[in-house]
């Protein structure tokens, strides 16, 4: 066993390498644009210079003029497009701003033409000679921006369905011992995914494939179908590798639609790469959020009173927002909570999902909190959250299905040499470096979606999983693979795995961290159908009335046996049977799923559920983060040698691939504490630093330590993988640790994110 | 990008020749031949639209004879205009005597960028205004003469606080120019009636009332080398930026001291990602030289060398950032064993 392959330890799968480590590392994963296409035109997009105000006319001639120009598409001359309702309403896109629908501007960066030649190059060169004269007025760019309009996010989201309170806050808080009342601040980012934002179209006839990274390619197909007016079955997604998604490719961009309709028109495949700094724009991102948080406790740290108010910027379209309150307000045990979320319109394209979309900004918030309240009663802030713990979530009372955080402060803060912190801020320095160490808890919900997959089995054992979920990067095909291994008792390497197709049994968005959970109960449940199936064929009917008297009349022995770890000897089953291969259809759904999921699935609307919106109980995983930061006492630069966390989140499936991803979540985390801001112009709402020389990412040497450890937990109530879903978890506690180490390093109290060297004081 | 003719040079005449078809008026920015080395800043400023050259004319041929690196005798340094960052930053000789300009070289850019870029584009280097970098903005002096600056009273973090004008706050990204006339390097230039010479410091134009004339340097003329007089043990290089590696300066100082005694004899400072054009702090340096150095006078140093600074709305912090780079660098100067 290596760091990256750890040992499994209970509850845990094997850390067998990836599925598609070999054709990764050798360039053969073919992502979207990598796919031929027979005779293809290329896209070119112009987008807007400004915010808002309206086109008055194009000059196209010198771009016309470009040799290979095919056709450009304006607001002029557009296909016509049917509207689709926002994802949280009900519908499949991530904006219902639609580009090429008149010469009024929303956003900066919205889509106004479209340039079609024979070649890449001449659609850009093409592009970069198209003419626009505006007439701009004056945009609303953020907070505190004049015409911004703000109102509660309750009856304006309709994923928003309440404020969590119990108790009387005011009152509690009014005689709380000791008070913390403290605001906090999170930038616009951008999520990046390496593979930028293309998509091609190829008709055959009436039947339009669509080749384009996608974190859920039924959400795209049936989205898709919606706008062009035809039946979704005529509509397929492929993209059996996705390069990074992060939320971003979740929901249906206006641009997919878009080049479908130019590809139908002309009578040709059409293949769009977009720019870098154009994906900043026509995509998503995670908006800038504010908070004020009071928190009011005993001079024993038992918290009295909490209120978490936030604000989250959204367009002038769309109430899109996070509503993080959900998680801060049941995270520790107080028995007066109060909250309130409010939505603040601006002339900004719509944001949307980006890695724990509630839990970043929101936790940031709280976490910091916590650890001022620490500091004002002087005490550990691990013993604080000790204090604090509890079984059951405050607003309803109800119990975690299982919740491991203290043990995961105890496993990380031991890992990470917390006992050799001298409390006291300032009190630590090596050489010109400050030396600061801060923690925080971590949690995501527990979320899981109805799933169908089909399996095949050969007498030789070869098998072959068939689900239309997606490899973002996470080890998608290689848990599902070791799931349909175990289950079918074949070894590994005879299964393969067909995922990225919406030809496939539908999965959910690769959203929500619901994918593991889902999908590998989607596998086991058919994969149990097959082995039912054998088991039948050769138990004889005596030993099957035999077995009906030990377990009883229902359910049948032959499934009490499929769903065992009983083994079965698959040639003798399939010569009992007769037959060479044996294949089952299923679809799955979990406890509390609404009665339309299977036909929800279907038609690209997963019913996700879980987290605090299960009926008796509450899921989250749960973490603790520890960082060691470093402040230059010359320069105030802020460097991060060391990230521990400790994670307990349900069964691992593979230790391997779960490291790597929580692995990625501190790197993100820090990442987005230190580094990560979109900036804005505010006179124009426009981004500057739309590029990844400007939007900085850390790179090796930033990240010279992190250490990732998982605690084994077993949760039988959650789902029948017994999987918690860890992808967007270990990104979350990240921001308050490393503030929370800079406080200690420095004495000083940062509330608003990035933290950067200027915001360091002597 | 737009389409451009390619030519390879195959001596410096033809290179020349070449590229000198513009008239002599013409920014050289502005130039429709333009020399292509490494390529890590034309080729990005091309494909933004920033630079649209008819031709290029790549001057790779020339590495035979203009990339050595050379001591000569005991007390001139010349590096070849085609030498890469990455051969000079790990250079022995160069390490031993000239650390300020190994270290400039090596916290420059990354691992992959120094293998391509040369000495010469590395002094050419363009700045990385936002503002400039993107055409979709109209009002940008150096790109658009005329048309107003939009960083000025935009997203200016990045920006100058030294060498700015009303025209234009664009800071000089680059490193090793810092070291360059801190040293009082002078430049070898090759033309079209051979090769000039002269100062290092007089290459680079401030923005003025012209943001669009970066250099003195006519269409035709390709830098061939750089010389350096003297050694410098004593000499540092420090680069405060927001992240670890492959970052530009939000405050960097060049410094070489020569101390004998505990006296300072002699003092370079030069400043980086604070000002328009590569700085030298020439008063700064006064007040060092024929004193005994203290902490003190390395505080009064560093005030003299930001006297004229001013700030906007977000750069402001750079000021008292460059002071303490300067009195640090000073510090690990005095304090480096040689």
């Amino acid at each position: 066993m290596t760091a990256a392959a750890p040992e499994p330890k209970e509850n845990m799968g094997q850390p067998v390498p990836r599925y598609d480590a070999v054709v990764k590392v050798t360039g053969r994963a073919t992502y979207a644009s990598d796919m031929p296409l027979d005779n293809p035109a290329y896209a070119f997009l112009v987008t807007s210079a400004i915010a808002k105000g309206r086109i008055d006319r194009f000059d196209l001639d010198e771009a016309r003029s470009v040799r290979g120009v095919i056709e450009i598409v304006t607001h002029e001359n557009a296909p016509e497009l049917k509207e689709s309702k926002l994802f949280s309403d009900g519908g499949y896109a991530g904006t219902t701003i639609q580009p090429l629908k008149s010469a009024e501007i929303s956003h900066d960066g919205e889509i106004i033409a479209v340039v079609i030649a024979e070649s890449y190059e001449a659609a850009r060169e093409a592009a970069n000679r198209v003419k626009v004269s505006y007439t701009a007025t004056a945009p609303s760019a953020t907070f505190d921006s004049p015409g911004t309009t703000a109102a509660a996010a309750k009856g304006q989201n309709a994923q928003f369905k309440e404020d969590a309170k119990v108790g009387d806050f005011a009152k509690a808080f009014d005689e709380a011992e000791v008070k913390i009342t403290a605001a906090y601040g999170t930038p616009t980012q951008h999520h990046n995914p390496m593979e930028l934002f293309t998509t091609s179209c190829a008709w055959m006839g009436d039947n339009l494939v669509i080749y384009e990274g996608s974190q859920y390619v039924y959400g795209l197909k049936n989205g898709v179908a919606e706008q062009l007016g035809i039946d979704p079955d005529k509509v397929r997604v492929v993209n059996p590798y996705v390069g990074g998604g992060f939320g971003s490719r979740g929901s249906m961009t206006p641009r997919t639609a878009i080049i479908a309709a130019i590809a139908r028109r002309l009578n040709r495949p059409i293949k769009l790469v977009p720019t870098r700094d154009q994906g900043f724009t026509i995509a998503t991102y995670r908006a800038e959020t504010r908070h004020e948080i009071k928190l009011g406790a005993a001079r024993d740290g038992k918290l009295v009173a909490l209120r978490h108010e936030g604000a989250e910027v959204s367009s002038r379209a769309d109430a899109y927002c996070v509503g993080g309150t959900k998680t801060t307000t049941r995270l520790y045990a107080c028995p007066n909570v109060d909250s309130l979320v409010s939505i603040v319109r601006a002339d900004r394209n719509t944001p949307g999902f980006m890695r724990s979309p509630p839990e970043v900004p929101y936790l940031f918030a709280l976490e910091s909190a916590m650890d001022e309240l620490a500091v004002q009663l002087n005490m550990d802030p691990v013993e604080l959250r000790r204090i604090n713990d509890t079984t059951n979530e405050p607003i309803g009372g109800k119990p975690y299905t299982s919740r491991s955080l203290m043990a995961c402060f105890d496993e990380a803060a031991k890992a990470f040499g917390w006992a050799q912190r001298s409390p006291q801020p300032k009190s630590m320095s090596d050489g010109d470096w400050l030396i600061g160490y801060g923690c925080a808890a971590t949690c995501y919900p527990t979320q899981m979606a109805p799933s169908a997959a089909r399996v095949r089995l050969q007498r030789d054992g070869r098998t072959r999983v068939e689900i239309a979920g997606h490899e973002i990067g996470t080890g998608a095909y290689t848990v599902i693979a070791q799931t349909a291994a175990d289950r079918l008792g074949v070894p590994l390497e005879k299964v393969a795995v067909f995922m990225g197709d919406s030809d496939l049994p539908p999965a959910p968005v690769a959203g929500g961290s619901n994918s593991t959970a889902s999908t590998c109960s989607a596998v086991m449940m058919v994969c149990d159908q097959i082995r039912q199936r054998l088991f039948k064929a050769v138990m004889p009917d005596s030993l099957t009335e035999k077995a009906k008297e030990t377990v009883g009349i229902s359910p049948a022995p032959t499934t009490q046996a499929a769903k065992s770890d009983r083994p079965l000897d698959i040639e003798k089953a399939f010569d009992a049977l007769g037959v060479g291969v044996v294949e089952e259809y299923g679809e799955w759904k979990p406890d509390g799923a609404p009665l339309d999921s299977f036909r929800a699935m279907h038609s690209g609307h997963p019913r996700l559920v879980g987290g605090h919106q299960m009926k008796d109980q509450i899921a989250y995983a749960f973490g603790a983060e520890f960082v060691e930061v470093r402040i230059n006492r010359f320069t105030h630069e802020i460097r991060c040698p060391r990230l521990v966390g400790a994670f307990a989140a349900g069964r691992i499936v593979n230790p391997r691939t779960a490291r790597s991803q929580l692995m990625g979540g501190l790197i993100w985390g820090m990442s987005s504490a230190l580094l990560e801001a979109t900036e804005i112009d505010e006179r124009y709402a426009r981004y500057v630093n739309d590029n990844l020389a400007d939007y900085l990412l850390p790179v090796n040497a930033d990240v010279p330590g992190v250490e990732v450890i998982m605690l084994s937990e077993q949760d039988d109530r959650i789902n029948p993988a017994g999987v918690k879903g860890l992808g967007e978890l270990a990104n979350v506690g990240t921001n308050a640790a490393i503030c929370n180490a800079i406080h200690h390093a420095t004495g000083q109290r940062i509330r608003n994110l990035p933290v950067r060297l200027e915001n360091i004081e002597a | 990008m737009r389409p451009f003719s390619y030519q390879r040079a195959t001596d410096p005449t033809s290179a020349v020749q070449a590229l000198s078809a513009a008239a002599a008026s013409t920014p050289l920015t502005k130039a429709t031949a333009q020399p292509l080395a490494g390529g890590t800043t034309l080729i990005d400023l091309m494909k933004l639209d920033v630079m649209r050259p008819a031709a290029i004319v790549d001057i790779n041929p020339l590495a035979q004879g203009w990339s050595a690196i050379e001591l000569k005798g005991d007390e001139v340094l010349r590096l070849g205009a085609l030498a890469k960052m990455s051969d000079v930053a790990a250079h022995a000789e160069i390490q031993r005597n000239y650390p300020v300009i190994a270290d400039s070289l090596k916290l420059a850019a990354s691992a992959q960028l120094r293998n391509m870029a040369t000495l010469g584009g590395n002094v050419m280097q363009r700045t990385r205004c936002s503002y400039f970098r993107d055409v979709s903005y109209e009002n940008c002096n150096k790109r658009n003469p005329g048309s107003g600056c939009a960083a000025m009273d935009g997203v200016n973090r990045m920006h100058a606080v030294l060498g700015a004008s009303d025209q234009c706050i664009a800071t000089y990204p680059g490193d090793f120019a810092q070291a360059l006339i801190a040293l009082d390097a002078v430049v070898e230039i090759t033309g079209r009636s051979g090769i000039r010479t002269m100062p290092f410091a007089e290459l680079h134009k401030a923005p003025g009332n012209t943001p669009d004339i970066e250099t003195t340097l006519q269409p035709g003329e390709l830098i061939s080398a750089f010389s350096i007089s003297g050694r410098w043990p004593r000499s540092v290089y420090l680069k405060a930026r927001d992240r670890q590696s492959y970052e530009f300066a939000l405050s960097s100082a060049a410094v070489a001291l020569d101390v004998q005694d505990g006296t300072v004899r002699d003092a370079r400072i030069a400043l980086g990602g604070v000002a328009t054009v590569p700085w030298r702090a020439r008063e700064a340096e006064a007040l060092l030289k024929g004193q005994a150095f203290d902490d003190g006078l390395a505080q009064r140093v560093a005030d003299a060398a930001f006297a004229e600074a001013r700030g906007r709305r977000h750069n402001s912090f750079k000021i008292s950032l460059g002071k303490r780079v300067v009195a640090r660098a000073l510090q690990q100067a005095v304090t480096m064993e040689i």
